[in-house]
C-alpha cells in the first residue's frame, strides 16, 4: 500500500513496524477479567450481522451472517443468521415447558432439566433459510447479500427419537406438528420420517446454551430442510395423522409456479455452494497467487466434490475439499490461482452424494419462473474486472 | 476395595439398570404426565377440518370493527396491506407474472385464517383477542374477499364449510427437477 511520506499516521504506523518494537510490548496489556466474555478484537468492528436498514419492520425479518468475512465451516455464535416472525423472546428456562401429546401413549411435560437428561449427541449441521436468495432483481452485491441467509453449528441436544420413545407413538402417527413460545406461535408440520431419522431438540449451539435468536432454551433441528421448519423456542409437539396445514406451510413457504399452482411441503435445501473470496465487495490488489475459497452444503447428505470454473462457466476443475466432511454440514472448498490481471469470471458449482448437481439460475428459472421466491440453489459468478474489483456477474 | 470387585459391582449395578430399563419398557422415566386441562390450554391447532374449532361466532359487521381498531393501522384500512402483507383480492393473478397472493387468492383452508389470527396477531399482542372476535375479524376479511357474504355469521361449523377458492391449487415437492447432468 502506497502511503503519504512523513504524514503522523504514517509515522505511528512506523514505530510499530520492524524494526522498532511496538508500543504494545512496551506495557501490560489488559488484566484477567477485563472480559468475563470474550468478544472480538476491536479491528473487527466490522464484521457484524448484515441486516438491511430499510426493512418495513423488524419483528418479522431476517438477518445475514457476513460469510464472505469467515473462515472454516463453523459460523461463530454471534454472527448466526436470524429469521424470526415475532421478534426474539427473553425466556426463563426454569419457566419454559416442552409438552409432547397428541398421538402418543403418555403425553407428557418436559422441563429444560429434563431434556438435558436424556442421553445427548453432538453433531454438525448447517441451517439455511429457504429464502436464500429469491428469483428476481435486484440481485445482492455480496456473499451474504445473496446467501447469507445460511450458517453452519455444532449442535448438541437429545435426538427427538429419544424423547418419542418415551411418550409411545400410537398408530397412525404420521407428522408432528412443532409450536414455538414465540409471540408468533409458530407452527410447522414435520414428517415421522424425520422425526424418527435425524431430528434432535438441541439446546447448545457450539459449546455454550443456544443464543435468544436461535431459540433459547430449545428449539428442533432438522437436519437439511428448510429453516423455519427447525422450530426456535420449542413449547409443542403434537402428533397426528396428517399436517396441521399453518399459515406458514401453506400461504408463506410453498413456492409459486408460472402456471399458477405452489408446491407444498418443500422441505430440503437441495445442493449449493459459493465462492466467499475472492467474493462481491472485495479487492485483488495485486497480481500472482490468490486462493480461491468457498463453501458448499447440501440437505441431501454430504457433498462429495465442487468444481470451480475460472472462465464464464466453459471449463470446470475439482477444488479440494477441506476435512472433515460431514453430512448436512458446511463444506469448505479451496484451489489456488494465479490471477495474471485479465477480466475473469469465477463460479462454483457444488454436487452432492446423491448424484446431483447444483445448477445455474437460467436452469433453474426455466422450470420454477421468477417467482418461486423459495430453494433458489443457483451458481453465483463473481466478475473480476483489470483493477481487480469483484462484483455479481448475474446483476 | 479392589479393582476386581469394583468391576464386579459395576457389571451388576449394569445388569440391574438394564433389567429395569427393560421393565419400563426402555424409556427412561424423565418427565411427567401432561393434564388434560394444560393440553387443553396450550392446544391451539385447528385442523383444515376445522375440528378443535372452539365454541362461540363473529359477525362480518362485528369484524369490521375490530379490523377496524386492531388489524388497520398495519393492514390497511380495507386490507389492502401496509407494513402488514395485503389480505385482500389478487384472485386470478397467480399465473401472471406478477402474482397477488392474499388470503382470498392463495390460501387454501379457511380454518388457517382462524388459527393465525388467534395464535399470532394482533402482532403486538397474540392471543389476546376474544374467539368470538375472531370469528369476527375472520368473517370481515373472508367478506372482503368475496368469500362469504356482508351479512355472514361465522362459527366453528360454518367457518369450516368455506371454500377457499385456491384450495386445490397446490402440488406435492417434485424435486430434483432440474436436469442439468
Amino acid at each position: 500500500m502506497a502511503g503519504v511520506a512523513g504524514s503522523p499516521a504514517l509515522a505511528e504506523q512506523e514505530n510499530n513496524l520492524p524494526p522498532n518494537v511496538p508500543e504494545w510490548m512496551k506495557a501490560p496489556g489488559d488484566p484477567m477479567g477485563s472480559q468475563p466474555y470474550g468478544t472480538p478484537s476491536v479491528h473487527e468492528k466490522g464484521v457484524v450481522k448484515n441486516i438491511s436498514k430499510t426493512l418495513p419492520q423488524y419483528i418479522s425479518a431476517s438477518g445475514r451472517t457476513p460469510l464472505q468475512e469467515l473462515d472454516g465451516i463453523i459460523t461463530p455464535n454471534g454472527l448466526f443468521y436470524e429469521r424470526h416472525h415475532g421478534g426474539v423472546p427473553t425466556i426463563d428456562p426454569a419457566e419454559h415447558r416442552l409438552m409432547l401429546h397428541g398421538m402418543v401413549d403418555r403425553p407428557l411435560v418436559f422441563t429444560m432439566e429434563d431434556i438435558r437428561r436424556f442421553p445427548s449427541q453432538s453433531r454438525i449441521h448447517f441451517l439455511e433459510c429457504s429464502g436464500n436468495p429469491v428469483y428476481t432483481k435486484p440481485y445482492g452485491k455480496t456473499a451474504s447479500d445473496l446467501v447469507g441467509l445460511l450458517s453452519c453449528a455444532e449442535w448438541t441436544g437429545v435426538p427427538l427419537k429419544t424423547v418419542l420413545d418415551e411418550a409411545g407413538l400410537q398408530p397412525g402417527a404420521k407428522w408432528i406438528v412443532a409450536e414455538g413460545a414465540d409471540a408468533a406461535a409458530l407452527t410447522r408440520s414435520i414428517p415421522i420420517e424425520k422425526c424418527l431419522d435425524d431430528a434432535m431438540l438441541v439446546y447448545s449451539q457450539n459449546g455454550e446454551r443456544l443464543r435468544p435468536q436461535q431459540g433459547y432454551p430449545l428449539r428442533l433441528l432438522l437436519p437439511g430442510f428448510e429453516g423455519n421448519m427447525n422450530v426456535k423456542w420449542l413449547r409443542r409437539l403434537k402428533v397426528t395423522a396428517e399436517p396441521a396445514y399453518s399459515r406458514e406451510e401453506t400461504s408463506k413457504y410453498t413456492d409459486p409456479m408460472p402456471d399458477g399452482t405452489s408446491r407444498e411441503f418443500t422441505f430440503y435445501m437441495e445442493a449449493k455452494s459459493i465462492i466467499t473470496r475472492p467474493s462481491g465487495g472485495q479487492k485483488l490488489t495485486t497480481h500472482g497467487f490468490h486462493e480461491i475459497t468457498g463453501i458448499a452444503w447440501s440437505g441431501h447428505g454430504k457433498i462429495t466434490s465442487v468444481e470451480i470454473s475460472l472462465d464464464e462457466g466453459k471449463s470446470w476443475q475439482q477444488a479440494e475439499l477441506q476435512e472433515p466432511v460431514l453430512t448436512r454440514a458446511l463444506t469448505r472448498f479451496r484451489l489456488p490461482w494465479h490471477w495474471d490481471g485479465t477480466p475473469a469470471v469465477i463460479q462454483s458449482r457444488a454436487i452432492d452424494e446423491t448424484g446431483y448437481t447444483q445448477p445455474t439460475l437460467a436452469e433453474l428459472v426455466k422450470v420454477r419462473g421468477l417467482n418461486s421466491f423459495y430453494h433458489n440453489n443457483a451458481i453465483w459468478p463473481w466478475r473480476i474486472d483489470a483493477n481487480g474489483e469483484v462484483t455479481n456477474a448475474q446483476a | 476395595m479392589p479393582r476386581r470387585n469394583l468391576k464386579a459391582a459395576f457389571v451388576v449395578g449394569a445388569i440391574a439398570m438394564l433389567a429395569a430399563a427393560a421393565q419400563a419398557d426402555d424409556r427412561y422415566g424423565i418427565g411427567r404426565p401432561a393434564t388434560p386441562a394444560e393440553i387443553a390450554g396450550w392446544n391451539i391447532d385447528i385442523g383444515r377440518d376445522g375440528s378443535n374449532l372452539p365454541p362461540g361466532s363473529g359477525s362480518v359487521e362485528r369484524g369490521r370493527t375490530v379490523f377496524a381498531e386492531q388489524c388497520a393501522a398495519c393492514h390497511g384500512d380495507n386490507g389492502q396491506g401496509g407494513v402488514g402483507d395485503r389480505l385482500v383480492g389478487g384472485q386470478g393473478t397467480l399465473a401472471s407474472p406478477k402474482p397477488i397472493r392474499t388470503v382470498g387468492s392463495y390460501w387454501p383452508y379457511a380454518s388457517t385464517l382462524f388459527d393465525y389470527i388467534r395464535r399470532a396477531m394482533p402482532q403486538n399482542a397474540p392471543q389476546s383477542l376474544s374467539n368470538e372476535d375472531v370469528y369476527a375479524v375472520s368473517a370481515y376479511i373472508l367478506s372482503l374477499n368475496g368469500v362469504v357474504p356482508a351479512n355472514a355469521v361465522l362459527d366453528a361449523k360454518s367457518l369450516a364449510a368455506v371454500k377457499m377458492p385456491n384450495r386445490d391449487g397446490f402440488v406435492s415437492d417434485p424435486r430434483p427437477d432440474v436436469h442439468n447432468h
